[in-house]
Protein backbone atom coordinates (compact mmCIF):
# COMPACT_ATOMS: atom_id res chain seq x y z
CA UNK A 1 0.00 0.00 0.00
CA UNK A 2 1.27 3.43 -0.84
CA UNK A 3 1.63 5.71 2.11
CA UNK A 4 2.38 9.16 0.86
CA UNK A 5 2.14 10.52 4.38
CA UNK A 6 5.84 10.69 4.94
CA UNK A 7 6.36 12.54 1.71
CA UNK A 8 3.52 14.93 2.26
CA UNK A 9 4.66 15.76 5.71
CA UNK A 10 8.15 16.52 4.59
CA UNK A 11 8.88 20.00 5.89
CA UNK A 12 10.96 22.05 3.54
CA UNK A 13 13.10 25.04 4.31
CA UNK A 14 14.34 26.26 0.95
CA UNK A 15 15.49 29.62 -0.34
CA UNK A 16 12.36 30.06 -2.38
CA UNK A 17 9.88 28.20 -0.26
CA UNK A 18 9.19 27.22 3.27
CA UNK A 19 6.51 24.70 4.20
CA UNK A 20 5.36 21.17 3.59
CA UNK A 21 6.13 19.36 0.35
CA UNK A 22 2.51 18.93 -0.65
CA UNK A 23 1.92 22.68 -0.51
CA UNK A 24 4.94 23.23 -2.70
CA UNK A 25 3.61 20.72 -5.18
CA UNK A 26 0.17 22.24 -5.37
CA UNK A 27 1.62 25.72 -5.77
CA UNK A 28 3.77 24.50 -8.61
CA UNK A 29 0.89 22.70 -10.29
CA UNK A 30 -1.23 25.83 -9.96
CA UNK A 31 1.57 27.86 -11.47
CA UNK A 32 1.84 30.05 -8.42
CA UNK A 33 5.42 29.16 -7.72
CA UNK A 34 7.92 29.42 -10.56
CA UNK A 35 9.77 26.15 -10.73
CA UNK A 36 12.97 27.62 -11.99
CA UNK A 37 13.45 29.42 -8.72
CA UNK A 38 13.39 26.17 -6.81
CA UNK A 39 16.54 24.27 -6.07
CA UNK A 40 15.30 20.72 -6.44
CA UNK A 41 18.52 19.29 -5.09
CA UNK A 42 17.69 20.96 -1.80
CA UNK A 43 14.39 19.11 -1.70
CA UNK A 44 16.15 15.83 -2.33
CA UNK A 45 18.65 16.53 0.43
CA UNK A 46 15.82 17.43 2.82
CA UNK A 47 14.07 14.19 2.03
CA UNK A 48 17.19 12.12 2.58
CA UNK A 49 17.84 13.90 5.88
CA UNK A 50 14.24 13.29 6.82
CA UNK A 51 14.59 9.57 6.04
CA UNK A 52 17.79 9.47 7.99
CA UNK A 53 16.18 11.14 11.00
CA UNK A 54 13.35 8.60 10.96
CA UNK A 55 15.93 5.84 11.16
CA UNK A 56 13.95 3.42 9.02
CA UNK A 57 13.85 2.93 5.29
CA UNK A 58 10.30 3.53 4.15
CA UNK A 59 10.34 2.09 0.63
CA UNK A 60 6.84 3.22 -0.24
CA UNK A 61 7.67 6.76 0.71
CA UNK A 62 10.86 6.58 -1.32
CA UNK A 63 8.98 5.37 -4.36
CA UNK A 64 6.41 8.08 -3.98
CA UNK A 65 9.08 10.70 -3.55
CA UNK A 66 10.92 9.50 -6.64
CA UNK A 67 7.80 9.82 -8.75
CA UNK A 68 7.07 13.30 -7.50
CA UNK A 69 10.58 14.62 -7.67
CA UNK A 70 11.10 13.22 -11.15
CA UNK A 71 7.89 14.91 -12.23
CA UNK A 72 9.18 18.19 -10.83
CA UNK A 73 12.55 17.68 -12.47
CA UNK A 74 10.94 17.03 -15.80
CA UNK A 75 8.69 20.09 -15.46
CA UNK A 76 11.65 22.21 -14.54
CA UNK A 77 13.79 20.90 -17.38
CA UNK A 78 11.05 21.63 -19.84
CA UNK A 79 10.49 25.09 -18.44
CA UNK A 80 14.05 25.92 -19.35
CA UNK A 81 13.37 25.57 -23.05
CA UNK A 82 11.30 28.49 -24.28
CA UNK A 83 9.31 26.70 -26.96
CA UNK A 84 8.50 23.88 -24.60
CA UNK A 85 7.47 26.39 -22.01
CA UNK A 86 5.11 28.05 -24.46
CA UNK A 87 3.71 24.66 -25.29
CA UNK A 88 3.04 23.82 -21.68
CA UNK A 89 2.06 27.34 -20.70
CA UNK A 90 -0.87 27.20 -23.05
CA UNK A 91 -2.23 24.31 -21.04
CA UNK A 92 -4.31 24.62 -17.94
CA UNK A 93 -2.60 23.22 -14.85
CA UNK A 94 -4.97 20.26 -15.17
CA UNK A 95 -3.90 19.60 -18.73
CA UNK A 96 -0.29 20.22 -17.93
CA UNK A 97 -0.43 17.54 -15.29
CA UNK A 98 -2.09 15.24 -17.82
CA UNK A 99 0.57 16.00 -20.40
CA UNK A 100 3.27 15.44 -17.87
CA UNK A 101 1.80 12.12 -16.84
CA UNK A 102 1.54 11.15 -20.50
CA UNK A 103 5.19 11.91 -21.11
CA UNK A 104 6.27 10.08 -18.01
CA UNK A 105 4.26 7.09 -19.14
CA UNK A 106 5.84 7.27 -22.57
CA UNK A 107 9.25 7.26 -20.97
CA UNK A 108 8.26 4.35 -18.75
CA UNK A 109 7.27 2.42 -21.81
CA UNK A 110 10.68 3.12 -23.30
CA UNK A 111 12.25 1.85 -20.08
CA UNK A 112 10.10 -1.24 -20.14
CA UNK A 113 11.14 -1.93 -23.70
CA UNK A 114 14.76 -1.31 -22.75
CA UNK A 115 14.46 -3.90 -20.00
CA UNK A 116 13.12 -6.40 -22.46
CA UNK A 117 16.02 -5.71 -24.79
CA UNK A 118 18.46 -6.13 -21.92
CA UNK A 119 17.09 -9.56 -21.06
CA UNK A 120 17.09 -10.53 -24.67
CA UNK A 121 20.69 -9.43 -25.03
CA UNK A 122 21.61 -11.36 -21.92
CA UNK A 123 20.12 -14.51 -23.46
CA UNK A 124 21.80 -14.06 -26.77
CA UNK A 125 25.12 -12.52 -25.91
CA UNK A 126 26.87 -15.83 -26.22
CA UNK A 127 25.66 -16.55 -29.71
CA UNK A 128 28.40 -16.12 -32.23
CA UNK A 129 27.74 -15.63 -35.87
CA UNK A 130 29.52 -14.52 -38.95
CA UNK A 131 29.49 -10.80 -39.36
CA UNK A 132 30.77 -8.56 -42.02
CA UNK A 133 29.78 -7.24 -45.35
CA UNK A 134 27.94 -9.55 -47.67
CA UNK A 135 30.30 -11.28 -50.07
CA UNK A 136 30.13 -9.92 -53.53
CA UNK A 137 26.88 -10.98 -55.05
CA UNK A 138 27.06 -10.55 -58.79
CA UNK A 139 23.75 -9.17 -59.87
CA UNK A 140 22.53 -11.23 -62.78
CA UNK A 141 22.74 -9.00 -65.78
CA UNK A 142 19.77 -8.73 -68.00
CA UNK A 143 20.51 -10.54 -71.19
CA UNK A 144 19.77 -8.64 -74.35
CA UNK A 145 18.27 -10.19 -77.42
CA UNK A 146 20.76 -10.40 -80.29
CA UNK A 147 21.04 -7.05 -81.99
CA UNK A 148 22.36 -5.95 -85.32
CA UNK A 149 25.48 -3.75 -85.10
CA UNK A 150 23.92 -1.52 -87.71
CA UNK A 151 21.25 -0.60 -85.23
CA UNK A 152 23.95 0.64 -82.89
CA UNK A 153 25.47 2.68 -85.71
CA UNK A 154 22.06 4.08 -86.41
CA UNK A 155 21.58 5.04 -82.79
CA UNK A 156 25.05 6.60 -82.59
CA UNK A 157 24.49 8.55 -85.75
CA UNK A 158 21.54 10.21 -84.16
CA UNK A 159 23.76 11.26 -81.30
CA UNK A 160 26.60 12.42 -83.53
CA UNK A 161 24.57 15.19 -85.11
CA UNK A 162 25.41 18.61 -83.78
CA UNK A 163 22.61 19.70 -81.55
CA UNK A 164 20.62 22.69 -82.68
CA UNK A 165 21.64 26.03 -81.24
CA UNK A 166 19.57 26.54 -78.11
CA UNK A 167 16.97 29.17 -78.59
CA UNK A 168 17.41 32.25 -76.50
CA UNK A 169 14.38 34.07 -77.78
CA UNK A 170 12.70 33.77 -74.44
CA UNK A 171 15.59 35.69 -72.92
CA UNK A 172 15.52 38.54 -75.38
CA UNK A 173 13.75 41.42 -73.79
CA UNK A 174 14.17 43.74 -76.71
CA UNK A 175 14.83 47.30 -75.74
CA UNK A 176 14.39 49.61 -78.65
CA UNK A 177 16.91 52.46 -78.44
CA UNK A 178 15.63 55.61 -76.76
CA UNK A 179 16.92 57.59 -79.72
CA UNK A 180 14.30 55.94 -81.91
CA UNK A 181 11.56 57.54 -79.82
CA UNK A 182 13.42 60.80 -79.37
CA UNK A 183 13.42 61.14 -83.15
CA UNK A 184 9.85 60.06 -83.36
CA UNK A 185 8.61 62.57 -80.76
CA UNK A 186 10.63 65.39 -82.27
CA UNK A 187 9.27 64.62 -85.70
CA UNK A 188 5.78 64.48 -84.33
CA UNK A 189 6.15 67.82 -82.56
CA UNK A 190 7.43 69.43 -85.71
CA UNK A 191 4.12 68.58 -87.32
CA UNK A 192 1.84 69.16 -84.35
CA UNK A 193 2.10 71.39 -81.31
CA UNK A 194 0.72 68.78 -78.94
CA UNK A 195 -0.17 65.09 -78.79
CA UNK A 196 -1.65 62.52 -76.47
CA UNK A 197 0.91 59.97 -75.23
CA UNK A 198 -1.52 57.07 -74.80
CA UNK A 199 -2.83 57.48 -78.30
CA UNK A 200 0.62 57.49 -79.82
CA UNK A 201 1.85 54.39 -78.04
CA UNK A 202 -1.32 52.36 -78.45
CA UNK A 203 -0.48 48.92 -79.79
CA UNK A 204 3.15 48.96 -78.65
CA UNK A 205 4.60 46.41 -76.25
CA UNK A 206 5.12 47.25 -72.58
CA UNK A 207 8.85 47.58 -73.10
CA UNK A 208 8.37 49.88 -76.03
CA UNK A 209 5.94 52.04 -74.10
CA UNK A 210 8.43 52.27 -71.27
CA UNK A 211 11.22 53.34 -73.61
CA UNK A 212 8.87 55.80 -75.30
CA UNK A 213 8.15 57.31 -71.90
CA UNK A 214 11.86 57.49 -71.10
CA UNK A 215 12.33 59.40 -74.33
CA UNK A 216 9.67 61.87 -73.15
CA UNK A 217 11.49 62.39 -69.88
CA UNK A 218 14.69 62.95 -71.80
CA UNK A 219 13.01 65.59 -73.97
CA UNK A 220 11.54 67.21 -70.88
CA UNK A 221 14.96 67.30 -69.28
CA UNK A 222 16.29 69.10 -72.31
CA UNK A 223 13.39 71.49 -72.06
CA UNK A 224 12.09 70.62 -75.50
CA UNK A 225 8.62 69.70 -74.35
CA UNK A 226 6.09 70.26 -71.59
CA UNK A 227 4.25 67.36 -70.07
CA UNK A 228 0.84 67.72 -68.48
CA UNK A 229 -1.49 65.29 -66.80
CA UNK A 230 -4.79 66.38 -65.29
CA UNK A 231 -4.76 63.73 -62.60
CA UNK A 232 -3.47 60.26 -61.83
CA UNK A 233 -4.10 57.90 -64.75
CA UNK A 234 -5.46 60.73 -66.82
CA UNK A 235 -4.12 61.02 -70.39
CA UNK A 236 -0.60 62.44 -70.60
CA UNK A 237 -0.44 65.39 -72.92
CA UNK A 238 2.75 66.55 -74.50
CA UNK A 239 3.25 69.93 -76.04
CA UNK A 240 6.12 71.84 -77.55
CA UNK A 241 8.01 73.93 -75.05
CA UNK A 242 8.54 76.73 -77.57
CA UNK A 243 6.58 79.27 -75.57
CA UNK A 244 8.45 78.58 -72.36
CA UNK A 245 11.76 78.42 -74.09
CA UNK A 246 11.23 81.73 -75.75
CA UNK A 247 10.23 83.09 -72.37
CA UNK A 248 13.40 81.89 -70.79
CA UNK A 249 15.37 83.31 -73.63
CA UNK A 250 13.66 86.56 -73.04
CA UNK A 251 14.46 86.41 -69.40
CA UNK A 252 18.04 85.59 -70.19
CA UNK A 253 18.53 88.36 -72.58
CA UNK A 254 16.90 90.88 -70.36
CA UNK B 1 1.67 -41.23 -51.22
CA UNK B 2 0.57 -42.65 -54.51
CA UNK B 3 1.74 -40.72 -57.44
CA UNK B 4 1.85 -41.60 -61.11
CA UNK B 5 5.55 -40.88 -61.11
CA UNK B 6 6.49 -43.19 -58.33
CA UNK B 7 7.77 -45.85 -60.68
CA UNK B 8 10.53 -43.57 -61.87
CA UNK B 9 13.06 -44.74 -59.32
CA UNK B 10 15.94 -42.53 -60.37
CA UNK B 11 14.18 -39.45 -59.02
CA UNK B 12 15.92 -38.28 -55.86
CA UNK B 13 13.93 -36.55 -53.15
CA UNK B 14 14.10 -32.95 -54.26
CA UNK B 15 13.96 -31.52 -50.74
CA UNK B 16 17.12 -33.21 -49.53
CA UNK B 17 18.92 -32.35 -52.72
CA UNK B 18 17.82 -28.76 -52.52
CA UNK B 19 18.76 -28.70 -48.85
CA UNK B 20 22.38 -29.20 -49.85
CA UNK B 21 22.24 -26.16 -52.08
CA UNK B 22 20.57 -24.05 -49.42
CA UNK B 23 23.08 -25.24 -46.86
CA UNK B 24 25.90 -24.18 -49.16
CA UNK B 25 24.39 -20.77 -49.74
CA UNK B 26 23.94 -20.22 -46.02
CA UNK B 27 27.48 -21.19 -45.14
CA UNK B 28 28.89 -18.68 -47.58
CA UNK B 29 26.57 -15.88 -46.54
CA UNK B 30 27.64 -13.44 -43.86
CA UNK B 31 24.16 -12.05 -43.48
CA UNK B 32 20.76 -13.66 -43.11
CA UNK B 33 19.38 -14.72 -46.48
CA UNK B 34 15.72 -14.10 -47.23
CA UNK B 35 13.81 -17.05 -48.63
CA UNK B 36 13.38 -15.17 -51.89
CA UNK B 37 17.14 -14.82 -52.32
CA UNK B 38 17.64 -18.52 -51.63
CA UNK B 39 14.96 -19.39 -54.14
CA UNK B 40 16.48 -17.12 -56.76
CA UNK B 41 19.97 -18.54 -56.23
CA UNK B 42 18.77 -22.14 -56.32
CA UNK B 43 16.41 -21.39 -59.18
CA UNK B 44 13.48 -23.06 -57.49
CA UNK B 45 10.14 -22.01 -56.12
CA UNK B 46 9.96 -20.36 -52.69
CA UNK B 47 7.77 -23.24 -51.52
CA UNK B 48 10.53 -25.76 -52.15
CA UNK B 49 12.99 -23.62 -50.24
CA UNK B 50 10.59 -23.81 -47.32
CA UNK B 51 10.72 -27.60 -47.37
CA UNK B 52 14.50 -27.59 -47.57
CA UNK B 53 14.74 -25.15 -44.67
CA UNK B 54 12.49 -27.34 -42.59
CA UNK B 55 14.84 -30.21 -43.17
CA UNK B 56 17.87 -28.09 -42.31
CA UNK B 57 16.28 -26.59 -39.18
CA UNK B 58 15.83 -30.12 -37.94
CA UNK B 59 19.44 -30.97 -38.61
CA UNK B 60 20.97 -27.73 -37.35
CA UNK B 61 19.47 -27.33 -33.91
CA UNK B 62 21.06 -26.67 -30.51
CA UNK B 63 20.68 -30.33 -29.55
CA UNK B 64 22.11 -31.88 -32.65
CA UNK B 65 24.77 -29.57 -33.96
CA UNK B 66 27.39 -26.96 -33.23
CA UNK B 67 25.77 -24.93 -35.96
CA UNK B 68 22.28 -23.60 -35.42
CA UNK B 69 20.01 -22.43 -38.18
CA UNK B 70 17.71 -19.58 -37.24
CA UNK B 71 15.28 -17.16 -38.81
CA UNK B 72 16.52 -13.72 -37.87
CA UNK B 73 16.59 -10.18 -39.28
CA UNK B 74 14.38 -11.09 -42.18
CA UNK B 75 16.29 -14.13 -43.33
CA UNK B 76 17.90 -17.45 -42.52
CA UNK B 77 21.36 -17.66 -41.04
CA UNK B 78 23.73 -19.99 -39.28
CA UNK B 79 25.16 -19.19 -35.90
CA UNK B 80 27.33 -21.05 -33.43
CA UNK B 81 25.53 -23.11 -30.82
CA UNK B 82 25.33 -21.74 -27.30
CA UNK B 83 27.35 -24.75 -26.13
CA UNK B 84 30.26 -23.64 -28.26
CA UNK B 85 30.21 -20.06 -27.02
CA UNK B 86 33.12 -20.37 -24.63
CA UNK B 87 35.39 -21.82 -27.26
CA UNK B 88 34.23 -19.15 -29.67
CA UNK B 89 34.91 -16.44 -27.13
CA UNK B 90 38.55 -17.50 -26.86
CA UNK B 91 39.04 -16.86 -30.54
CA UNK B 92 36.46 -14.30 -31.57
CA UNK B 93 34.93 -11.10 -30.38
CA UNK B 94 31.36 -11.18 -29.19
CA UNK B 95 28.84 -9.29 -31.31
CA UNK B 96 28.22 -6.94 -28.36
CA UNK B 97 31.39 -7.22 -26.34
CA UNK B 98 30.73 -4.98 -23.39
CA UNK B 99 26.98 -5.02 -23.18
CA UNK B 100 24.93 -1.86 -23.46
CA UNK B 101 24.31 0.90 -20.93
CA UNK B 102 20.85 1.72 -19.69
CA UNK B 103 20.90 4.92 -21.75
CA UNK B 104 21.90 2.97 -24.85
CA UNK B 105 19.19 0.37 -24.31
CA UNK B 106 16.50 3.00 -23.77
CA UNK B 107 17.55 4.90 -26.85
CA UNK B 108 17.67 1.69 -28.84
CA UNK B 109 14.21 0.76 -27.59
CA UNK B 110 12.79 4.15 -28.58
CA UNK B 111 14.32 3.99 -32.05
CA UNK B 112 13.24 0.37 -32.52
CA UNK B 113 9.65 0.96 -31.45
CA UNK B 114 9.02 4.47 -32.70
CA UNK B 115 11.68 4.94 -35.37
CA UNK B 116 12.82 6.26 -37.67
CA UNK B 117 13.36 9.11 -35.24
CA UNK B 118 15.50 12.21 -35.02
CA UNK B 119 17.79 12.93 -32.09
CA UNK B 120 15.54 15.70 -30.70
CA UNK B 121 12.58 13.33 -30.78
CA UNK B 122 14.44 10.71 -28.80
CA UNK B 123 15.75 13.36 -26.41
CA UNK B 124 12.21 14.56 -25.83
CA UNK B 125 11.14 11.16 -24.60
CA UNK B 126 14.25 10.47 -22.58
CA UNK B 127 14.34 14.01 -21.20
CA UNK B 128 18.10 14.32 -21.73
CA UNK B 129 20.50 14.94 -24.56
CA UNK B 130 21.13 11.75 -26.53
CA UNK B 131 23.77 12.88 -29.02
CA UNK B 132 26.54 10.82 -27.47
CA UNK B 133 24.40 7.74 -27.05
CA UNK B 134 23.20 7.91 -30.64
CA UNK B 135 26.76 8.29 -31.88
CA UNK B 136 27.77 5.21 -29.86
CA UNK B 137 24.93 3.13 -31.25
CA UNK B 138 25.79 4.18 -34.79
CA UNK B 139 29.40 3.24 -34.11
CA UNK B 140 28.33 -0.23 -33.00
CA UNK B 141 26.20 -0.59 -36.07
CA UNK B 142 22.98 -1.02 -34.12
CA UNK B 143 21.31 2.03 -35.60
CA UNK B 144 21.94 3.89 -38.83
CA UNK B 145 20.84 7.01 -40.59
CA UNK B 146 17.60 6.49 -42.39
CA UNK B 147 16.64 9.62 -44.25
CA UNK B 148 15.81 13.09 -43.06
CA UNK B 149 12.81 14.66 -41.47
CA UNK B 150 12.32 16.69 -44.62
CA UNK B 151 14.74 17.64 -47.32
CA UNK B 152 17.00 19.67 -45.06
CA UNK B 153 15.70 18.52 -41.69
CA UNK B 154 17.26 16.53 -38.88
CA UNK B 155 18.67 13.08 -39.61
CA UNK B 156 16.40 10.22 -38.72
CA UNK B 157 17.74 7.02 -37.24
CA UNK B 158 16.46 3.47 -37.56
CA UNK B 159 17.68 0.16 -36.25
CA UNK B 160 19.87 -1.99 -38.48
CA UNK B 161 19.62 -5.66 -39.50
CA UNK B 162 22.54 -6.20 -37.11
CA UNK B 163 20.32 -5.01 -34.27
CA UNK B 164 17.70 -7.57 -35.21
CA UNK B 165 20.34 -10.23 -35.50
CA UNK B 166 21.95 -9.54 -32.15
CA UNK B 167 18.61 -9.43 -30.40
CA UNK B 168 17.35 -12.43 -32.30
CA UNK B 169 14.40 -10.70 -33.91
CA UNK B 170 12.86 -11.99 -37.07
CA UNK B 171 11.87 -8.39 -37.77
CA UNK B 172 10.91 -5.30 -35.77
CA UNK B 173 7.38 -6.69 -35.68
CA UNK B 174 8.72 -9.39 -33.36
CA UNK B 175 9.24 -6.84 -30.58
CA UNK B 176 6.79 -7.41 -27.73
CA UNK B 177 3.95 -4.97 -27.38
CA UNK B 178 4.42 -2.42 -24.65
CA UNK B 179 1.30 -0.35 -25.10
CA UNK B 180 -0.49 -2.39 -22.46
CA UNK B 181 1.42 -0.18 -20.06
CA UNK B 182 -0.81 2.68 -21.18
CA UNK B 183 -2.76 2.50 -17.93
CA UNK B 184 0.23 4.17 -16.36
CA UNK B 185 -0.87 7.60 -17.51
CA UNK B 186 -3.83 7.48 -15.21
CA UNK B 187 -1.84 5.91 -12.46
CA UNK B 188 0.99 8.42 -12.46
CA UNK B 189 -1.45 11.28 -12.73
CA UNK B 190 -3.45 10.05 -9.79
CA UNK B 191 -0.37 9.75 -7.67
CA UNK B 192 0.78 13.17 -8.75
CA UNK B 193 -2.47 14.75 -7.76
CA UNK B 194 -3.17 12.67 -4.72
CA UNK B 195 -0.54 14.70 -2.97
CA UNK B 196 -1.13 18.07 -4.56
CA UNK B 197 -4.86 18.41 -4.79
CA UNK B 198 -6.06 17.02 -1.53
CA UNK B 199 -4.81 20.13 0.07
CA UNK B 200 -7.35 22.91 0.45
CA UNK B 201 -6.51 25.83 -1.78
Amino acid sequence: MVTPVAVRELELDLDAFEGPFDLLLSLVLRDELPLRELDLAEIIISFIEHLHAKGELDLDACGEFLILISALLELKARAMFPEEEAELAELEPEEAAEELARRLAEYRRAKEAANWLRERLEERRDYFFRMGPAPLAPKSERKLAPQSPLKLVEALRGLAVEPPEPSTTHMALRFPPTSQFLDRWRALLRRRTRFDFDQEVAGLSRVEIAVAFLALLELRKQNEIAIAQAGPFAPIRISRADAERSLSWTAHSA
Amino acid sequence: MDSPLRLITTEVTPASELAKTVEALLVVASQPLPVEDLAAAAEVDVLHIGEALELLSERYSEEKSGIVLELVAGGWAFRASAAASEACARLFEKPVEKGLSQAALETLAIVAYLGPMTRPEVARIRGVNVDGVIAGLVERGLIAEGGRENEFGAIRYRTTPLFERIFGLESLAALPRVDDLGADVTEIRERLEAVAEKRPA
